[in-house]
């Protein structure tokens, strides 16, 4: 493949991804508020078009629309700065993980990622932990003590669940030999799915990554009752829309990393046995990749709406005392497996 | 009141979240397919039960006569000030009725004392409830917004004749 396909095709990916992550950011607000409303024995958004579903556009214009304040206490390149490093992340990091299997198109074999990096679960580590600086930034630089003890708490949350998402991520290298995610979702074939091989890493990965995404129970740097609105108290328009969608898109990509590291990815069990064309095994597999998603999403926006919030004490007590040990317990887990297998 | 669980109470069960968690998952689960009880306002409205204490009224008979003496009692007892009575007498000998009687509906707290005190029952508490206004100057109602025919509080009046 010349230099010139290799960006041609990688610009091509980056377009679909980008304009699907944000219009699935959108409709994830939409049903985000219309699961909160069954839950709640409500109907949920319905007026903005049929049973709502223009919702999420009204509410992007009506962002737009709004005036942008800066504190006169705030630091202004970085309250600047802060929403840009969030939305960056939350975006760059999809760009590794893969949908579906490779394709034949054109005659060439396109893989169904972005960018098939062979280190693209250190990739990915990388870019969630940067995230922290958003937040830490947006609560350092916005002058308010509310912003700033929500930053110093997810600052606090976040490098405390990073070490136990570390070392359950490491169980899945281990068995796949590989840190490339492809390699990672061709290791788990048929029913060798990582959440049953190792059920303790996939619970404290899926814990973890709720703390990461700073989704409730953990979403202490936003508690409302107590620090009004945590580390974007002090954002409004744009900038504030910003870290909303990039807490939406972490949502997304946490949930893609879970079926990727732990639900075989795009894999379905048994498929080959039923002697399909190769382009419909491809669109099975896209499509189990997104069901999968959905699901993951689902089980997300379900436990806020069922789970009360944990004290920061219980936080800190089940990220080291309790979630640490036990990724640790299934990395030795994993490494008698892999003895075995 | 029920007992305080202490953590050295709870079951293994309870210790490690996951079954409590899962109880609270499967009631929400539940809750997503019940019956909605949202009411479509706008295109369906609340038709409110006879102890509904909204706008006051002035109740006026079938002759188009009020039932008010203005003897400013609501006026005196209104904890917000909102009533203004002025009274004048009628042709009758010792009958009086109110030259003007106005509710400023910006202060009315909508609390029932003026409907509670009235001696004539001549003030009630209608059903309405879309109070909405552009200015201030149209939050005033006067005599002509007050007076109800008393065939359409007859509800209310029921209440109050048992409840009062």
């Amino acid at each position: 493949m010349g230099i010139l396909e290799l960006i041609i095709i990688s610009l091509i990916k980056i377009l679909v991804i980008a304009t699907v992550m944000l219009l699935t950011v959108s409709y994830l607000v939409y049903f985000e508020r219309k699961i909160a409303a069954w839950a709640q024995n409500r109907i949920g958004p319905n007026r903005v078009g049929p049973a709502g579903i223009f919702q999420p556009f009204a509410d992007v214009l009506k962002l737009l629309l709004k005036e942008d304040i800066v504190p006169t206490a705030a630091n202004k390149k970085l309250h600047t700065l802060a929403p840009m490093i969030a939305l960056f992340v939350a975006f760059s990091t999809f760009a590794v993980l893969p949908i579906g299997p490779s394709f034949t198109a054109f005659g060439k074999v396109i893989p169904f990622v972005v960018a098939d990096v062979n280190i693209g679960i250190l990739y990915v580590l990388a870019l969630t932990s940067l995230g922290v600086y958003a937040i830490t930034f947006s609560g350092w630089s916005s002058g308010s003590k509310y912003s700033l003890l929500g930053g110093i708490r997810s600052s606090a949350q976040m490098i405390s669940y990073e070490i136990s998402m570390g070392f359950s991520v490491a169980g899945v290298i281990l068995l796949a030999e590989s840190l490339r995610p492809m390699a990672i979702v061709n290791a788990q074939s048929g029913w060798m799915w990582n959440i049953v091989l190792q059920p303790i890493g996939f619970i404290t990965f899926l814990v973890s990554a709720f703390a990461e995404t700073n989704r409730l129970p953990f979403d202490l740097p936003e508690a409302e009752p107590e620090l009004v609105g945590g580390y974007h108290t002090e954002y409004s328009s744009m900038k504030f829309a910003a870290f909303f969608l990039s807490e939406y898109a972490n949502m997304i990509i946490s949930s893609a990393l879970i079926v990727t590291l732990y639900l075989g990815g795009w894999q379905i069990p048994y498929l080959e046995m039923l002697n399909l064309s190769a382009g419909l095994v491809v669109t099975l597999q896209v499509l189990a990749f997104i069901l999968k998603l959905v699901f993951i999403m689902f089980f997300f926006i379900w436990v806020r709406w069922s789970i009360p919030r944990f004290r920061y004490d219980q936080l800190m007590n089940i990220g080291w005392k309790v979630m640490f040990p036990l990724s640790l317990l299934n990395l030795i887990w994993v490494a008698i497996l892999a003895m075995i297998l | 009141m029920a007992k305080k669980n202490r953590l050295k109470d709870l079951s293994f069960g309870q210790r490690i979240y996951i079954t409590e968690i899962a109880k609270g998952l499967g009631l929400t689960l539940k809750n997503m397919f019940k019956p909605k009880f949202t009411m479509q306002y706008p295109e369906v409205k609340f038709d409110p039960p006879a102890s509904y204490r909204g706008r006051p009224v002035l109740a006026m008979e079938e002759n188009g006569q009020e039932r008010c003496v203005a003897c400013g009692l609501c006026s005196r007892v209104c904890p917000a000030l909102a009533i203004e009575v002025r009274a004048t007498e009628t042709e009758n000998e010792k009958e009086r009725y109110p030259e003007k009687f106005e509710i400023n509906m910006l202060r009315c707290i909508f609390c029932g004392f003026c409907e509670e005190v009235c001696p004539e029952e001549a003030i009630l508490m209608s059903k309405d409830y879309e109070l909405a206004f552009t200015n201030r100057e149209d939050a005033i109602y006067g005599k002509d917004k007050l007076l109800t025919p008393v065939s359409r509080l007859q509800d209310r009046i029921n209440f109050v004749r048992q409840f009062k």
